[in-house]
């Protein structure tokens, strides 16, 4: 596919019903054409992992994934040999009477044996996206693992040898930032801050992402999200939660939003018991739909 | 160098000057960057420069202000050489009588006297009595938590090691037995920063000679550093064997004692050349901070999202209406897993322990 700038990217990306602006348009871009990884950072549901996915579908290449988390190691990783298999192959092997056993490490530590995990997943598979989903929440020793694999797109296996990506794959990796990742990894990588969007951006996605929705709903439930990203939430709504309320509201047959339809399905929008209490204690919801 | 190599080198340096890290590897991948994009359009250089040599959001503000100066015409004034006014601030020594009369006979302690002594404020004991809490403090082998290292080692107990199983297997021709392993551990790191400002000086020599413990008993995961209006590595110092051999050569390389705190600048500094990650971060201060507490604050917040666990050790916290009042103490509160005292032998038993079990 040719992508000749990042405004041909956003048209494409347009086409997927993401809608990407100028900044992101470019770093997607760039990581396409320069063959880096993409450092995306920013509140959870700004749409980091929604990129990954739509740019994958854009490429139509599959989307490899690999979810972070405390005490994520190279067997979850990387790869694994399949232990109950290679005990079978002995135990034929056994039966059959043969006792060599150059040959028989041949052929246990076989390709056939090895469990591909999602990064030796990405590097065997072309082409492909990889997902290196909330990097914030592996241990550090894992950042300097996966910079490793990240900067030549190899991985060496003791028994088998190196192997290595013909083409290295798109890799997006996400961070919600609840820790400060390396700054090794991210100077491997181009470094983009993801911002919730704008008020205009983001009922355009409303619309984009569901055609049901009326132009009056949309524009009532972004300028609600905007009043209570600045209400001091504990989870302020990303657009992730805007589009499930207002699938929500959709739903039950909302047309526009009124106090009481968006009291019951605030659930959607608001992930904290406290964040509720406080949206409801202070009227929040009252005066939502005087200003659309 | 053409002529676009070297108009971007120059503002990776204006950016470098704003203290945003673009780095010549980030002026690098900037180049190889614009090789791909429209350079007279500014949008796309302003992206391209923003996506590469940028690596935090709190760099993005400073980005965009050298972005403007730079190629708005006027070039960002470097505005690092700002200089550090120290104001001394003189240590009194609080003579309260109580204490005052200094016997000079070093009576053998008894267990009760000892007692008595570990709950004292040092600022407030005789030369002889301080010099006993010293003593003990020297003996302090608190131990160190551990933390689950990557590495592996053969164990009775834990997962199975498949690897090794299947090897033995090939060697004898069937599983005789299973193997297993586990993660080894290591001990938790832990850096510590020990204010030497004037309101400090009576409980600095106790501080140090805790971080002498400290680093005596576990050199590899311990790192020492003077605060004051300049951070100081001295951590090498304290690994003489002797307490007072280290402290005479601490003194000699501290250059800052006894003037003001700017810790906010100086965490700051640290978190930009090193890093807490995974580590206890101690910092044993009372928060009269000179610089601006915002500063500190966020500094604070950058500690914490690194380190393991962050403790402030406050020599006032060992009084019953102790408030944390200070600007600095204000401002950091918010990020600290833990406010402690330091003021007695028996409170730095009590961090020594924490330090053990965190």
């Amino acid at each position: 596919m040719d992508i000749e700038s990042p405004a041909k990217l956003v048209e494409l990306l347009d086409r997927q019903a993401y809608l990407a602006d100028e900044g992101l348009a470019t770093a997607a871009f760039l990581a396409l054409r320069m063959g880096r990884p993409l450092f995306l950072e920013g509140e959870a549901g700004v749409g980091k992992t929604e990129l990954a996915k739509t740019l994958a579908a854009l490429l139509e290449a599959p989307l490899i994934r690999l979810q972070c988390y405390e005490g994520l190691d190279a067997a979850q990783a990387l790869y694994d040999w399949d232990f109950a298999r290679q005990l079978l192959h002995l135990k034929a092997a056994e039966a059959a009477g043969i006792t060599d056993v150059g040959r028989l490490e041949g052929e246990i530590y076989d390709r056939r044996f090895l469990i591909a995990r999602p990064l030796l997943k990405a590097i065997e598979t072309q082409p492909s996206v990889l997902l290196v989903d909330e990097i914030d929440r592996a241990d550090d020793e894992f950042e300097a693992f996966l910079l490793e694999v990240l900067s030549d797109f190899t991985i060496s296996v003791p028994e088998l040898g190196t192997i290595r990506a013909k083409t290295p794959p798109v890799v997006v990796v996400t961070s919600n930032r609840t820790r400060e990742v390396h700054d090794a990894l991210k100077r491997r990588c181009l470094y983009h801050w993801l911002e919730h969007p704008a008020f205009d951006r983001e009922v355009a996605i409303l619309l984009r992402r569901l055609p049901a929705c009326t132009e009056t709903l949309a524009t009532q439930v972004a300028r609600a999200a905007e009043r209570l990203r600045q209400a001091g939430l504990v989870k302020p709504p990303g657009v992730a939660e805007t589009l499930d309320w207002t699938e929500a509201l959709l739903t039950l047959g909302a047309r526009e939003l009124d106090p009481g339809l968006a009291a019951a399905t605030l659930g959607a929008a608001l992930k904290y018991r406290e964040d509720v209490a406080t949206v409801m204690g202070n009227g929040l919801l009252g005066g939502l739909q005087g200003h659309g | 160098m053409d002529e676009l190599a070297a108009t971007m080198t120059g503002f990776a340096r204006t950016l470098r000057a704003a203290g945003v890290g673009a780095d010549h590897e980030r002026t690098r991948n900037l180049l190889k960057a614009l090789d791909h994009l429209d350079v007279t359009d500014p949008g796309e250089v302003y992206w391209a420069g923003r996506l590469t040599l940028c690596a935090t959001p709190d760099d993005l503000p400073r980005y965009d202000r050298c972005f403007a100066a730079y190629f708005g015409g006027l070039r960002a004034v470097s505005t690092r050489t700002a200089t550090v006014s120290v104001t001394r601030h003189l240590a009194t020594r609080d003579g309260d009588g109580e204490t005052g009369d200094d016997d000079g006979t070093a009576a053998p302690a008894t267990a009760s006297r000892i007692e008595v002594l570990r709950h004292r404020d040092v600022a407030r004991l005789s030369e002889a009595e301080r010099e006993e809490v010293h003593r003990m403090l020297a003996l302090l082998r608190g131990g160190r938590a551990r933390r689950r290292s990557r590495r592996f080692e053969g164990s009775h107990r834990g997962v199975l090691d498949r690897r090794r199983t299947i090897r033995e297997a090939l060697r004898k021709g069937d599983v005789a037995r299973l193997r297993h392993r586990r993660h080894t551990t290591r001990p938790r790191k832990v850096v510590l920063f020990v204010d030497v400002s004037g309101s400090m000086a009576p409980y600095a020599e106790t501080l140090l000679r805790f971080a002498h413990a400290l680093v005596r008993s576990e050199p590899r995961a311990t790192r020492v550093y003077s605060v004051g209006t300049r951070l100081t590595p001295i951590t090498a110092e304290l690994r003489h064997r002797d307490p007072g051999t280290a402290l005479n050569a601490v003194s000699k390389t501290v250059p800052d004692w006894s003037g003001g705190t700017r810790l906010g600048e100086e965490l700051r500094e640290f978190l930009t050349r090193s890093s807490a990650r995974g580590e206890i971060a101690v910092i044993a201060s009372d928060g009269w901070e000179r610089g601006d507490p915002e500063l500190l604050g966020t500094q604070m917040a950058r500690l914490s999202r690194q380190a393991y666990r962050v403790i402030w050790v406050n020599p006032h916290k060992g009084y019953a209406d102790y408030q944390p009042l200070t600007g600095g103490m204000r401002a950091a509160l918010p990020y600290l897993d833990d406010l402690v005292a330091g003021h007695s032998l028996a409170a730095y038993e009590q961090l020594s322990e924490r330090l053990a079990h965190a």
